[in-house]
């Protein structure tokens, strides 16, 4: 075994930033987007609730889920005080456990609409939203026609979209190693699951590789302190 | 003796001995004696000593004396299926030849449902199986009625069982049986081992005490003693590597003598090496076969029963071959590799001409010089009859989380009378009352400190306080999830094509261990079901591939195998090369290169530890010899790297392997000795066991393999989803998350402690680094040397070769990035 030692400064690099219909957008490594324009941060599949929905049908997963990642989240609004948060979509593991699923991490959720206005972007996960902090929309459209939603469309609109949870899978001198990561494509933008538990699907599959051109494509792998920029090319 | 065996075997039995020319032998006559006095015994005994026959004579005497016994009355259990299968096909001929009226099955996984649910409602009175199917009879509910009459239990193999979670599931299953059938004894069969001690105590209820079974051990003066060398060479010993491919022409040759070889291996990837370097030079057609784990069955049986029939010259096979199934005439075992401890020597050596009374042969084919020395200390063991010892260890707790949700779904339990059940097991004896309710707990809800799950639970409490599994679907549930055998995520692998970047997949060949073809890189070469195979990429669940003509295969190197170095060999090694009158019995290769590393540093004494620095490219290297197995070495370098770096020394890596370990780094670790007369003293310090290894370990990749193992057997996730939606696309979600999640919010939770425990035994060796730390105080020996060593040389060849661990992973990440930027000259770069 040989190991060698890690530098951080070496990383390449904490964040990054890509332009999308004409504004820039921020890449964070800790797997949300960061509309400076706007001041608007946006995350995907958070799926609360997961531990909950698992442990109902006997596979006891740390009830902690919920909580991690909505610190995570909580921890990225108080950093970047943006104006709007925008959950992109299945927010909520499993809807019948809707209100089980939120109830644990309430004070996180009033923390942030004190800071932000929260909008639920409503996914296929969860349908029905009612009764929950902030507002809830099919998708939002920014001035310039970005849209925010949580599948993507092939109607031609610029898009940041989730729901697909991509991983990258890249071989390296340490072995072949898989990450979370973004995809950005000319006119799109996929966001990794920001969910604690949730689990990730290769780029190179059809579902994702699909919607990106390798020419013309580039994903953002998510490291423990950055994101390594790669073209879509080497990893799918 | 004849008064003895008179009075113990009916005159049936005295004839059909007779009819084959057999005589009783002694151990058989003990284990008569035994039996009727209803004394549990552990029968030690070489291969090839009638063992088995001697574990179930008893249960014949027995049963042909009481025709109208019904009923189950004997449970033999065996690690293998198919020497259980195998075994019940052997004493189908005595009972038949002797005429008794005994019914005897096997049980295994591969037996129809229809027929393991009749046996439940009308067993046989013999029942021969394994240890996963034990557990699953015990949490049937008719358990009560089948083993109320059971007299006799059968552990075959219990050396190899006792030391891992099959052992702790098998050693909970057995104390359930003592509790069922009160009246039945066990007897478990062994190899020989050091401090059977261990081994005795399995067998009997430790609840008031330390409590012994009998011990039968056929004297060593009844086995001839083995043909046994090194294979010698004409060619130059390779200084690393595991291929052994020098001597194959030397393998070839013996082929040609004998009548049946055996040529054992350590790894798959090995055996598929050897197979097709022999194939190569195979100009007189001689029948040589393989025989390895990632064969289909159908391939091996095919295989096996070749062998049986006398139709094969050569086999080439890992330790799938290594337990007790007795197949054709082997009259030479080859051993390729370093054999890593004397008791796994034996066992392939009993291979070898299975009659005690005959020599068994065998030649050691050492793969590079260390190995050369430690395959001599194998030698002098095996002649000196020394053998590893077992330890005794404690039950993980994951496994006791299984058990107890299989106690409840055969019946309603009491809490207190399973707690006292539990400690009568040799792994749990040690168990105390604390741990064993949070087991229970966290088999129940998880056992969260957030109670988050009541409305879940799978076991439920009823108004007396007994324990009972909440439905039937967590009933099914833990059936299709027992078992101790966490399988290895396999990948498949496609022959394709990488043409413009873009990999395409062609042809399946087989399948591979997710952990191996994570470890290569694209251009890497490994033979596979007899190819040489180019590495491209891995895409989805599909490893892609190309043919490699003419190329060698880039083996690598932590193929040397799964084991590490024997304490007792290592042990060995260490005086050996202190001892320089005792050099004229290895190679003269090796001698010479010894007295070289003699002239040009030294050789430590038996207990000291050598350690050298010296430069070499521009870079500052400390090398050291422990000898104390791969495992320990690798927690090492971890631990003294991190030193190391507080030190200032800027170390960049380090490499290690069964014998030693270097570490190399930007500045000169010399003057710092030079300057601090304890510097090493302090570097070597025990207390590096303590902060050090708990910071490292939270992050260490070892953990997070141990936790995913722990996960399944314990059920916190399963195996297999009854009842769950098949999603169109795979999904994955990965343990290591559930890892972090846990750590960093309840990081003393059970199965936490489970996985810690088990990384610690099985993936660090942290035992044999403790003991190593505490034996070389104030005995490091430093050489500062103006260049590599002659006995550095081997460790140095093995840089480069070896998988990145830990947290140099995103580093690589970022490297590789970079690289592939670089390269492409990407347009688009960050903004």
């Amino acid at each position: 075994m040989r190991s060698a030692l890690q530098h951080q400064d070496a990383l390449r690099a904490v964040q990054a930033s890509i332009r999308l219909a004409g504004r820039e957008v921020m890449l964070l490594p800790a797997g949300a987007a960061y509309l400076p324009d706007e001041r608007l941060l946006v995350v995907a599949d958070l799926h609360l609730g997961k531990g909950l929905a698992y442990a109902s049908k006997g596979q006891m997963l740390p009830p902690y889920d919920s909580l991690e990642t909505m610190r995570r989240l909580l921890a990225l609004v108080r950093h970047w005080q943006p104006r709007r948060v925008v959950l992109l979509g299945d927010s909520i593991h499993r809807q019948a456990l809707m209100e089980a699923s939120v109830a644990p991490v309430a004070a996180e959720f009033e923390a942030i609409t004190q800071v932000a206005e929260l909008v639920w972007i409503a996914g296929n996960h969860d349908p029905a939203l009612a009764g929950l902090p902030g507002k809830v929309a099919a998708e939002i459209e920014l001035p310039g026609a970005l849209r925010l939603r949580h599948e993507p469309a092939e109607d031609g609109h610029a898009e940041i979209v989730g729901h697909l949870h991509p991983a990258a899978r890249l071989p390296t001198r340490a072995g072949q190693q898989r990450r979370r990561c973004f995809v950005a494509g000319e006119t799109r933008l996929l966001l990794p699951a920001f969910g604690a538990l949730t689990g990730s699907l290769c780029v190179s599959d059809p579902a994702i590789a699909g919607l990106f051109p390798a020419g013309r494509s580039r994903v953002f792998l998510m490291l423990g302190q950055g994101l390594a920029e790669l073209p879509m090319a080497a990893v799918a | 003796m004849a008064s003895l065996t008179d009075s113990l075997l009916p005159a049936t039995f005295a004839d059909w001995f007779a009819g084959r020319g057999w005589s009783l032998r002694w151990h058989q006559a003990q284990l008569l004696a035994r039996a009727k006095a209803r004394r549990s015994t552990l029968l030690i005994a070489p291969t090839g000593a009638g063992k088995t026959l001697a574990g179930f004579l008893p249960t014949l005497v027995e049963l042909s004396g009481a025709p109208q016994n019904e009923g189950l009355h004997t449970l033999y259990i065996s690690p293998l299926k198919a020497l259980a299968v195998d075994i019940a096909r052997n004493l189908e001929e005595p009972v038949a030849e002797m005429n008794l009226a005994i019914r005897i099955e096997a049980r295994t996984g591969d037996t129809p449902a229809a027929r393991r649910q009749r046996q439940m409602r009308q067993p046989p009175q013999i029942l021969l199986t394994t240890p996963e199917q034990v557990a699953l009879m015990i949490a049937n509910p008719e358990a009560r009625k089948v083993f109320a009459g059971l007299r006799q239990i059968i552990i075959d193999e219990l050396h190899a069982l006792a030391p891992g979670k099959r052992g702790d599931l098998l050693a909970l299953g057995l104390a359930r049986l003592r509790r069922l059938a009160p009246q039945a004894i066990s007897f478990g069969l062994s190899a020989t081992v050091a401090e059977p001690d261990n081994l005795r105590r399995w067998l009997v209820d430790q609840a008031q005490g330390a409590a012994l079974a009998d011990c039968v051990e056929v004297p060593r003066s009844l086995a001839a003693p083995a043909d046994l060398r090194l294979l010698e060479t004409e060619e130059r010993l390779p200084w690393a590597g595991h291929s052994a491919r020098h001597a194959m022409a030397e393998i070839y040759r013996e082929i040609g003598r004998h009548r049946l070889t055996l040529v054992f291996v350590n790894t798959r990837m090995q055996a598929e090496f050897v197979f097709q370097a022999l194939w190569s030079l195979n100009e007189e057609n001689r029948r040589i076969a393989l025989h390895h784990g990632s064969l289909d069955v159908g391939q091996r049986r095919k295989v096996e029963s070749a062998m049986a029939a006398g139709g094969l010259d050569a086999v080439v096979c890992t330790s799938t071959l290594d337990l007790g199934i007795d197949w054709g005439d082997v009259d030479l075992v080859i051993n390729v590799g370093a054999p890593k401890g004397a008791s796994r020597l034996l066992q392939r050596i009993g291979r070898a001409n299975h009659r005690l009374d005959q020599p068994s042969k065998a030649y050691l084919v050492p793969s590079n010089r260390f190995e050369v020395l430690e395959c001599h200390a194998a030698i002098e063991a095996a002649r000196a009859g020394e053998q590893d010892a077992v330890t005794s260890r404690e039950g993980a707790l994951d496994v006791l989380a299984q058990h107890c949700l299989g106690m409840t779904v055969a019946e309603p339990v009491d809490p207190d009378a399973l707690f006292s059940e539990v400690i009568g097991s040799a792994p749990y004896s040690g168990l105390d009352r604390e741990t064993f309710d949070r087991v229970v707990r966290f088999a129940t809800d998880g056992g969260y400190a957030l109670r988050a799950y009541d409305r879940f639970a799978k076991i439920r409490r009823d108004s007396v306080g007994r324990l009972r599994v909440a439905n039937a679907r967590i009933a099914q549930a833990y059936r299709m999830n027992v078992g101790t055998i966490v399988e290895s995520t396999m990948l498949k692998v496609h022959l394709g094509s990488a043409k413009g970047g873009a990999l395409r997949h062609g042809r399946l060949l087989g399948e591979i261990e997710e952990y191996f073809a994570e470890g290569l890189t694209a251009g890497d070469t490994f033979v596979f079901a007899g190819e040489v195979l180019r590495f491209e990429g891995i895409v989805e669940d599909r490893v892609i591939t190309t043919r490699a003509q003419g190329r060698d295969p880039m083996i690598p190197s932590y193929n040397g195998g799964k084991f590490p170095l024997s304490t007792h060999l290592a042990a060995r090694v260490r005086s050996m090369l202190a001892d320089p009158a005792g050099w004229s019995a290895l190679p003269e290769q090796v001698a010479s290169w010894l007295a070289l590393q003699q002239g040009r540093s030294a050789l430590p004494g038996p207990d000291d530890l050598l350690v050298e620095t010296f430069p070499r490219g521009g870079r500052y290297y400390l090398a050291a010899f422990p000898f104390e197995g791969r495992l320990a070495h690798q927690t090492l370098g971890m631990l003294l790297t991190r030193r190391l770096e507080r030190a200032g020394l800027q170390p960049l890596g380090f490499v290690a392997n069964d014998y030693a370990i270097a570490i190399w780094m930007l500045r000169d670790p010399s003057i710092r000795i030079a300057a601090e007369p304890d510097f090493l003293g302090r570097l070597w310090d025990p207390d590096m066991l303590g902060d050090d290894l708990e910071d490292w370990l939270n992050e260490s990749a070892l953990m997070k393999r141990s936790f995913r193992a722990c996960a399944v057997i314990a059920g916190l996730i399963e195996r297999r989803f009854p009842g769950m939606e098949k999603k169109a696309r795979a999904v994955t979600m990965s343990t290591d998350l559930i890892f972090d999640v846990l750590r960093k919010h309840e990081p003393d939770h059970i199965l936490l402690r489970a996985a810690r425990a088990d990384a610690a035994t099985g993936l660090m060796d942290l035992r044999r680094l403790s003991d190593l730390l505490m034996r070389i105080r104030g005995r490091i020996v430093h050489h500062d040397l103006e260049r590599v060593s002659p006995l550095s040389v081997p460790i140095l060849l093995e840089i480069g070769k070896e998988p990145v661990y830990g947290e140099a992973r995103d580093q690589a990440i970022a490297d590789e990035a970079a690289r592939l930027l670089d390269e492409i000259g990407e347009a688009f770069g960050t903004a």
